[in-house]
């Protein structure tokens, strides 16, 4: 393997450095305001849990994000078998999570659990790929994986289906929010972590909107109580 | 008040109006007007050519022209922001920048004179026209004048506004743009004159002249009977 | 002029006169504009996350050496081979290698700019491998051999017509004339080739230092397949992408997302930080991030114009600049296009060959107000042009400005000027347009105003010999 230029990269960067640049993004009287956090500025997110979930609700419909409410485990189990129905799946991917393995199990269809290793032309066949998720996120109506809490990297987005099941103790406020969760529930930041903000889309031709480019086309959230 | 007229080169020799009309109306309002004769150009051609030491060399003179004002009004976005943003800048490690950066304090352009400094509205101004205005760059993103001219023009009589809605899209003058990129700066020009048609005004309204040099010189190739004045012009209409 | 700056007056010359082709953009980015004004006004405070995000940047690329080594260390922790490419042919080269050595044939591509700026794609097919884009619009240009429009939206000037005639002629598909079933093409051709590909290649628009991971923000869901399901991936990274803490992203992403495609939030903001890690069960087993200088150092250099690097390629700027609508993407016949690229093409590229692209602008600064990041691009494109003229005047504007520069230091000459313009305009008038005249740049187009009765000069004495 060719030796790299990382040493005379880093001596143009040193020497370039030595002239100090203007901060001119802070003229006419801008600054940073002390006592703020930079998340300050977005789009404000309710305190309350159920402001949450309100706001969560409008983004998803704004993105075309199915959202169907589960009281409990049994209702995850009944959506998901009306979702098997409505959308006729014929095979489904999984993996194991509490949220949703029964679920899967008793919609009697076959799966293939992702935790378990897979063939990659397998999991494109599925009609679907049921998840779970590292939390949900109510500014953008948006969820995060990881690897470990959605099945791997490629089951969230290859079915052209792609179905979540979190429960609303998982809803944050914003993506700020999301990387506290993920430095308290982790060691260390894991090496695949993705915001998924609705079905996949495309405004290539002609800027107009179409869903489900590469990535699913459907996107639902099971929200349990 | 003692204001210092500037007025810049090509207003001097083809809109003079714009001048005028800004004497009528602060010989109106009560102030002294006092015009240096010795200004001739702000070196803004030259400065966007790049040319900053002949450009350094024009800006003397108005350094010069203008040491003794007390406050300085223009009646131009353009020339306006090349004297307030540009001039330190242009003078800025050299001999000179205190009087540039003294100047640039000083300047106002007329629009935001009469509004944010002598905080007036109403001048008893009447000219009834259905009409549109152009938001020049220089003066809407350098000088940060939007609010004033409209501010100044509702009290006329008479006068009927619409907004256009490509009122703050660049003409494409640009001043030598225009002539060394004619292909761009007409096509620019062209989107500016039809977002001015669909407004059904007669008239369109600018602080920059030099911005309706280009939308008459279009508006008169198209044999388009619009016409167009300076904010000023309107305004002294009493 | 240069042969670059002669093929840019042809192409500009060309395209504004084409209104359809100014029809179809106006119509494209007018959507745009309404979304994204509704967006913004979303903000708590728009103006102040703009400041927020520059302040992020300016740490980053003022500290650059410090948060690229950082980035390194962090990414090979997991076990991510990083490579510091000099130039695009040592990028070029490595990413090659690696694919000799794993004797890969199928590429599976995402979008990157910076991919396109090094030629990466033409290099790898020289090496004998088939390489895909998987981004519709990339893929759309690919089959069409144009290079993209817009950093962005890269078949923005096609209309549903042209692409369905692209893909019956290069895939031999059936005709389709809705988006959604030309998108359907792409997609089923795409799901095979993610499928098969042996390595997949990415760009970044992000790379967090704090926690070494690259960022990657799409719609399309493309870029998480390309760099899920082949064995092997490589992510080609500009060392100006790198921001310092991951908490930036949560403004960032967002800001991305509403300035670039006047949305809330891009579909799908994907963070890798290393290879398949024990315990997961996909992913490409092995990862390498090329780190890319290519003259970023040379604009680093720049301390005036070095928060040029600050850009987050969100392509707010080209949305806004009515140079890019009337001219289009392509007569900038570079990488990248619009205000940011009319900045920071001179720099990369040299200064003398493309300062046109700094010169054919208004100066209207509309870029500056839109960019999410603040960076100064009206002011950058002057002092592109005075370091242009500095460095080599242009032989017959050079006595001009002298000229001029004599003339009105002398105010008493300078009173002249009005009489004889008096004289000279029904001259100039009667000869309008036609090949002698000398203001037949203006006049070919447009008429010229009539010289007034009196210049303001002699209003003003004049009204002082009456008093």
């Amino acid at each position: 393997m060719p030796s790299d230029s990382r040493d005379k990269i880093l001596r143009r960067i040193r020497e370039a450095l030595a002239v100090k640049a203007p901060a001119c993004h802070l003229a006419h009287g801008g600054s940073p305001a002390a006592g703020h956090a930079p998340t300050d500025w977005l789009p404000p997110v309710p305190t309350s849990p159920d402001g949450r979930v309100a706001l969560f609700e409008k983004n998803s419909a704004d993105l075309k994000t199915g959202v169907r409410h589960c009281a409990d485990a049994a209702a995850v189990a009944s959506e998901l078998a009306a979702l098997a129905r409505e959308n006729a799946w014929k095979s489904v991917a999984s993996h194991n999570f509490s949220l949703g393995s029964s679920a899967v199990q008793s919609m009697g269809l076959p799966v293939i659990f992702t935790d378990r290793g897979y063939e990659t032309s397998a999991l494109e066949r599925c009609d679907a790929g049921i998840s779970g998720c590292a939390c949900l996120v109510a500014q953008t109506g948006g969820i995060m994986v990881t690897a470990a809490s959605a099945g791997g990297r490629a089951l969230s987005v290859l079915p052209p289906h792609h179905v979540v099941i979190a429960s609303r103790s998982q809803l944050v406020g914003n993506l700020a929010d999301a990387f506290a969760h993920l430095r308290e529930s982790h060691k260390e930041i894991p090496a695949f972590v993705s915001f998924i903000t609705g079905p996949s889309r495309t405004g290539d031709i002609e800027r107009i909107l179409v869903l489900g480019a590469h990535g699913p086309k459907k996107l639902t959230v099971l929200l349990v109580a | 008040m003692k204001v210092t007229l500037f007025i810049p080169c090509f207003i001097d020799q083809y809109y003079p109006g714009a001048g005028i009309g800004m004497v009528k109306i602060l010989e109106k309002l009560g102030h002294e007007v006092q015009y240096p004769e010795t200004q001739t150009c702000c070196g803004q051609p030259a400065f966007n050519s790049g040319y900053w030491d002949e450009a350094r060399a024009v800006a003397e003179t108005m350094l010069d022209a203008f040491r003794d004002a007390e406050v300085v009004v223009g009646v131009s976005g353009s020339c306006g922001a090349m004297l307030k943003v540009f001039y330190p800048e242009l003078f800025r490690g050299r001999t000179r920048e205190a009087d540039a950066r003294a100047l640039a304090e000083k300047t106002h352009e007329f629009s935001s004179f009469l509004v944010n400094v002598l905080g007036v509205g109403d001048l008893g101004a009447s000219f009834p026209a259905k009409a549109t205005f152009h938001d020049g760059c220089h003066g809407l993103r350098e000088l940060g004048i939007r609010r004033e001219p409209r501010e100044l023009l509702k009290h006329v009589r008479g006068l009927e506004l619409v907004e256009m809605a490509e009122a703050a899209t660049c003409c494409g003058f640009g001043g030598t743009f225009s002539v060394k990129f004619p292909e761009i700066s007409t096509a620019m020009g062209e989107v500016k004159c039809a977002s001015i048609l669909e407004t059904g005004a007669e008239l369109v309204i600018s602080n920059d002249s030099s911005c309706l040099m280009q939308i008459q010189g279009l508006f008169d190739r198209q044999g388009n009977k619009i016409r167009s004045m300076h904010t000023a012009e309107v305004l002294a209409n009493f | 002029m240069s042969t670059e700056s002669l093929q840019f007056h042809r192409d500009a010359d060309r395209l504004t006169h084409d209104l359809r082709h100014r029809g179809l953009i106006q119509k494209a980015l007018g959507g745009y504009y309404t979304k994204r004004d509704e967006q913004k006004a979303k903000y708590t405070d728009w103006q102040m996350a703009r400041i927020s995000a520059a302040a992020a940047k300016f740490e980053a690329v003022n500290h650059l050496d410090k948060y690229l080594v950082e980035l390194t260390e962090k990414l090979e922790a997991r076990g991510t081979k990083v490579f510091w490419a000099a130039d695009g042919n040592e990028a070029a080269d490595y990413i090659a290698s690696v694919a000799r050595n794993a004797g890969v044939k199928r590429i599976i591509k995402s979008k990157t700019m910076t991919g396109e700026e090094i030629h990466l794609g033409q290099a790898l097919e020289k090496a004998g491998c088939e390489v895909v884009e998987s981004d519709l619009g990339e893929f759309i240009v690919q089959l069409r051999e144009e290079p993209p429009y817009h950093i962005v939206f890269p078949s923005m000037h096609l209309t549903r017509g042209e692409i369905n005639a692209t893909f019956e002629k290069k895939l031999g598909s059936a005709p389709a004339d809705t988006p959604e079933e030309l998108t359907m093409i792409a997609r089923n051709v795409m799901r095979q080739k993610y499928c098969e590909a042996d390595m997949g290649i990415s760009g970044a628009n992000f790379a967090v230092a704090e926690t070494g991971h690259i960022s990657i923000t799409e719609n399309e869901g493309n870029a998480r397949l390309s760099t899920t399901l082949p064995k092997l991936l490589v992510s080609l990274v500009g060392i100006e992408k790198v921001i310092p803490k991951l908490d930036d992203l949560a403004l960032l992403l967002p800001m991305l997302a509403t300035a670039g495609a006047a949305q809330n939030m891009t579909c799908y903001n994907t963070l890798l930080g290393g290879p398949r890690q024990p315990g997961e069960t996909d992913g490409p087993q092995e990862f390498h991030v090329v780190l890319l200088d290519n003259r970023r150092t040379a604009l680093l250099a720049d301390a005036e114009q070095r928060d040029a690097l600050h850009c987050i390629r969100c392509g707010a700027c080209l949305n806004v600049c009515p140079i890019f609508k009337n001219i289009g993407g392509h007569s900038y016949g570079t990488t990248y296009q619009g205000p940011i690229g009319s900045v920071i093409t001179p720099h990369l590229r040299g200064l003398q060959s493309w300062k046109h692209l700094s010169f054919s602008s208004s100066l209207c600064g509309a870029c500056s107000e839109a960019c999410p990041v603040k960076i100064d691009l009206h002011h950058h494109l002057l002092q592109n042009r005075r370091n242009a003229i500095a460095q080599k005047p242009v032989w017959w504007e050079k006595p001009i400005f002298a000229g001029f520069a004599w003339f009105m230091r002398r105010p008493a000459l300078y009173r002249f000027a009005a009489p004889l313009l008096r004289i000279g305009a029904p001259v100039l008038h009667a000869i309008r347009g036609k090949i002698f005249d000398p203001a037949r740049m203006w006049t070919g187009t447009r008429d010229l105003p009539p010289a007034p009765p009196q210049s303001f000069k002699e209003y003003w004495r004049k009204r002082h010999a009456k008093r």
